[in-house]
């Protein structure tokens, strides 16, 4: 069961957690002990195996009232309930069984007795913008440290309480044993003593051959609430009295009502209220964008008082912009000499000198993220001036700070609850769709459910950036790489925070772009203008979306031109083992990190290359119209080869297996290292073979996936995740799969049809 | 619109075993149905038009998209809902759901589950082929086809087929 950190109204009987005190609603589980508590514990907890699933022991308090909370992560009462705080938001990535592992593990806690509670958008935890692939890559030794607080203090405690050395004594599997004397002291017998004690600074961290949960696979807290239809998501919260509505906007961004008529709207039964949302200013940023909101008793009446609303628009700058335009300027400014971004080498010489040179430009278009869960908030605007949030958000404290700005009041005035996300993708990042509820809710002085449709999700999302990309390289007579231009034309996510941007922020160019591996001697790389016409955010891997294709894709190109086996091919662009720091000034290196933490290392990358290429069989022959074709890349300081088994038959592609090699470095739950990688592959395929998003007259032309299509179980390979045991800190996971896909995809279809592909999605008639 | 639509009228249906009366218009999907005026919320609104599975529930035992059948349409029947497929979670497929870590957000699953049940019933050995047909109706963005494919077979073992 999902635990919200804060008491929740207590009103009614409807069989919802938010309309239950967290007290009764640990009552109710209680006695359904085992139905919806079954969270887990390991039977020989050393080994790798799949643990033996145990019968959750319900808690009898809560974290509010437990009697030992040596820090802001863990509550444990006198019962021995253990209750850890999920600090990040949970949209699939697994982070509800992944940070509480690490937790419970150096606490030494029987998993048995593990609550996961979770946390409320507060800066008193810190960071809790769950994007990045960053959770445990952040946050990894901070939660551990916390764990072992906790169990150093419960050694104190017991030995106190017998009045012997602390070196006589150990924490073990929830209990402080005496080794001399055999004696035992529960955690819950030792909660007010150690309660009592003073924090130490540095607790010891246990070894990794003495973790109990790090490492293994776990199952996820969350199934069965899932399974069962009980999990609770942004979309499903519910308050009594509360309404719910549907906001129309402008189809252009930066447009605003001209005039409407609410009459026939007004006419649908259950239809209460037409509230206009002020047009939001540009930049866009978080804000909402403005428009008309149908108010109404249920979600139904609100869509249907929406379409009959009557509505005129200003559409504003932006009604000029169109995709096909717009692709011409890019694939201009893409041609074109660019912004300087690195020079090694003289290029212009090694590209005289060349005996062969190859050049492309590449499309790949503007993308969606549709998570199944649309975007939605249920707001609660009272009259105190206080405001209470539920939402599915991947940055509550964004939700904070933006909810604050928007009703002028101090943040402390302002709650927000984190459901689960049904997926997020970074979509869920931007809490504009919660001020739409705020601002409803304050208008109508009720509770407001805000439910994005289908359409507006896909119509009015922060879209990943349309880009186009020239790619030129030469190769001497053995056909090795020796030159290489590279120029990367997209819009800037800046743009929704800014104006006046028309060049990528160096953040943008550091994801794949500056961070080329290759061991090219002379090479040149630029940025070339594109301005947004459109709100541009961040999805799932961002830049090394085009980044990792382009440099993949282009491999492949050149190892076709030099008659070369594209994973040779591929290798020797990497080079030898190195160090790569030196693509970074100053201590920070990619994704923020620190480089001698997190050094960049082709070593790496080799390694998953020819991880994935054995394991898939590599260099077998196969059927005819049957190819692998292979790509790798380096984000979120993780490494990632992918080896696509594909068929072309009649003009049509098939994906049959696709072999997965990640090396993440130290990682917690490798079930769900797998599982991300398996959705990261279908995440790929979609962008491959079916994402694009277009404007007509500045509006989006898509609208529900007849016209954004994703990819469904029948068109989905076997896929087969090999994960690197690698003891460096960890990297992250939820993106860095991505990237390989698409690459590794059209590499295969370029061994079969000789045509390199060089637009997304791919298009049948390049089959042929 | 027809005045008949914008009529609100009452139904008595009969839902996880359950007669409940709700006060709609006649157009109002079993989505919205179950949703808001029932509170039932484990099925999913996706997309609306039928094409993503999320919102499937059960009629008279057959899987269909509650987000484009109205509610006049299921008067008479019986209406089984995620929360009403087994009494205590143990349905198979719940059970090989939870032991294979099929759910990532989670989200599309009470729609996959729903989808499924309703094709084993007849089905006595699903092949790989099956799966697919059957379950390609079912979008999930997390990308859990491969371990639906196995829960589902793992089910029929659980099963004991
Ligand atoms: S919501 Fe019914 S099929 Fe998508
Ligand atoms: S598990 Fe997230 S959409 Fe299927």
């Amino acid at each position: 069961m999902f635990l919200f950190e804060q008491e929740l109204p207590d009103t009614s009987e409807r069989p919802t957690i938010v309309n239950m005190s967290r007290r009764d609603f640990l009552k109710r589980t209680a006695l359904a002990a085992g139905s919806t508590f079954v969270l887990g514990a390991f039977i020989g907890c050393r080994s790798k195996t799949e643990f033996v699933p145990e019968t959750k022991i319900p808690a009898q308090g809560t974290m509010a009232d437990a009697a030992f909370q040596p820090n802001l992560l863990i509550g444990i009462s006198d019962a021995g309930d253990v209750f850890i705080v999920c600090t990040r938001s949970e949209m699939g990535q697994g982070i509800r069984t992944g940070m509480p592992p690490v937790i419970a593990d150096e606490l030494e806690a029987s998993w048995n007795r593990v609550h996961v509670v979770q946390a409320d958008g507060d800066p008193k935890y810190g960071d809790q913008n769950t994007d990045g692939s960053r959770s445990v890559r952040k946050h990894f030794d901070e939660w551990r440290k916390a764990g072992a607080t906790a169990r150093a203090m419960f050694v104190t405690a017991a030995a106190q309480t017998w009045g012997v050395a602390e070196s006589e004594c150990v924490a073990e599997n929830h209990v402080v044993k005496h080794m001399a004397t055999g004696r035992e002291l529960g955690y819950g017998e030792l909660a007010a003593t150690a309660a009592t004690l003073e924090v130490p600074e540095n607790p010891t961290l246990k070894s990794r051959d003495q973790w109990r949960y790090i490492t293994k696979p776990m199952r996820g807290v969350d199934n069965r609430d899932i399974v069962t239809g009980t999990a609770v998501f942004g979309i499903d919260a519910q308050l009594p009295g509360m309404l719910y509505a549907s906001v129309e906007r402008c189809p252009v961004i930066g447009g605003k009502v001209k005039t409407y008529d609410t009459k026939s709207a007004l006419a649908i039964p259950g239809v209460r209220q037409v509230i206009p949302i002020p047009a939001a200013t540009l930049p866009p940023a978080f804000n909402a964008l403005g428009g008309l909101a149908v108010v109404a008793e249920n979600t139904w009446a609100a869509f249907k008082g929406r379409e009959a609303l009557e509505v005129e628009w200003h559409l504003g700058p932006n009604a000029t912009h169109n995709s096909e335009v717009y692709r011409n300027e890019m694939e201009k400014s893409a041609t074109s000499p660019g912004r300087e971004i690195r020079t090694v080498g003289d290029v212009t010489r090694a590209m005289n000198e060349a005996a062969k040179t190859v050049e492309a430009v590449y499309h790949v278009p503007m993308l969606a993220h549709a998570p199944m869960e649309p975007p939605s908030a249920l707001a609660w605007v009272k009259k105190d001036g206080t405001c209470e949030i539920w939402t599915p958000s991947q940055d509550p404290q964004a939700v904070r700070t933006t909810v604050a700005e928007t009703l002028g009041v101090e943040v402390e005035k302002i709650t927000v609850h984190v459901t689960l996300l049904g997926g997020g993708f970074g979509r869920k990042s931007k809490p504009d769709y919660v001020v739409e509820a705020v601002l409803i809710s304050k208008a109508v002085g009720a509770p407001v459910k805000v439910t994005w449709t289908r359409e507006d999700e896909i119509r009015f999302d922060y879209f990943h950036a349309p880009s186009v990309q020239y790619l030129q390289a030469g190769l001497d007579a053995q056909g090795k790489t020796t030159a290489w231009v590279h120029r990367t034309t997209f819009p800037s996510i800046s743009s929704t925070f800014r104006t006046n941007v028309d060049h990528a922020s160096s953040g943008e160019l550091g994801l794949g772009f500056t961070t080329n591996p290759y061991n090219i001697p002379n090479m040149r790389l630029e940025n070339g203008a594109a301005e947004a016409h459109v709100r541009i955010g961040w999805l799932r891997s961002v830049c090394n979306i085009q980044h990792g294709f382009t440099l993949n894709a282009f491999a492949g190109e050149l190892a076709q031109a030099a008659g070369r086996d594209q994973k040779d091919y591929l290798l020797e662009l990497i080079g030898p083992p190195r160090n790569l720091n030196s693509l970074f000034e100053g201590d920070k290196g990619a994704y923020g990190e620190d480089l001698s933490r997190h050094p960049y290392e082709t070593g790496r990358l080799r390694h998953v290359v020819e991880l994935a290429a054995e394991k898939a069989g590599w260099g077998k022959d196969r059927p005819k119209g049957h190819a692998l074709g292979i790509a790798a890349h380096f984000s979120f300081v993780s490494y990632v080869a992918h080896v696509v088994h594909a068929s072309v038959k009649d003009g049509k592609v098939r994906v049959h297996r696709v072999d997965c090699a990640v090396d993440c470095g130290t990682y917690v739950n490798p079930d769900r290292v797998k599982a991300q990688m398996e959705g990261s592959v279908v995440f790929g395929l979609t962008l491959a073979l079916h994402g694009k998003i277009t404007v007509s007259s500045g509006a989006v032309e898509q609208s529900n996936f007849h016209d954004y299509p994703l990819l469904r179980i029948n068109e989905t390979p076997e896929i087969h995740v090999h994960i690197v045991e690698n003891q460096s800190p960890p990297g992250g996971v939820g993106e860095p799969g991505v990237p390989p896909v698409a690459p590794a995809l059209t590499n295969a279809i370029l061994r079969i049809t000789g045509k390199p592909i060089r637009e997304l999605p791919i298009r049948l008639s390049e089959l042929s | 619109m027809s005045n008949l639509l914008q009529t609100v009228s009452t139904f008595a249906l009969k839902v996880n075993g359950e007669v409940r009366t709700v006060e709609a218009s006649p157009d109002m999907p079993l989505l919205w149905v179950l949703r808001d005026l029932m509170r039932l919320t484990g099925t999913k609104y996706g997309c609306g038009i039928g094409l993503c599975g999320a919102c499937t529930i059960h009629l008279d035992g057959e899987a269909i998209r509650s987000c484009s059948t109205p509610i006049s349409a299921a008067v008479g029947k019986e209406v089984t809902t995620i929360e009403g497929l087994s009494i205590d979670g143990t349905h198979p497929l719940q059970l090989a759901w939870d032991e294979l870590n099929v759910s990532q957000c989670g989200y599309c699953q009470t729609g996959q589950i729903m989808t499924a049940a309703s094709w084993m019933r007849e089905k006595e050995n699903p092949t790989p082929q099956a799966i697919d047909g059957y379950q390609s109706g079912n979008l999930c963005r997390c990308g859990t086809y491969t371990r639906i494919r196995a829960a589902i077979v793992r089910a029929t073992e659980i099963e004991g087929r």
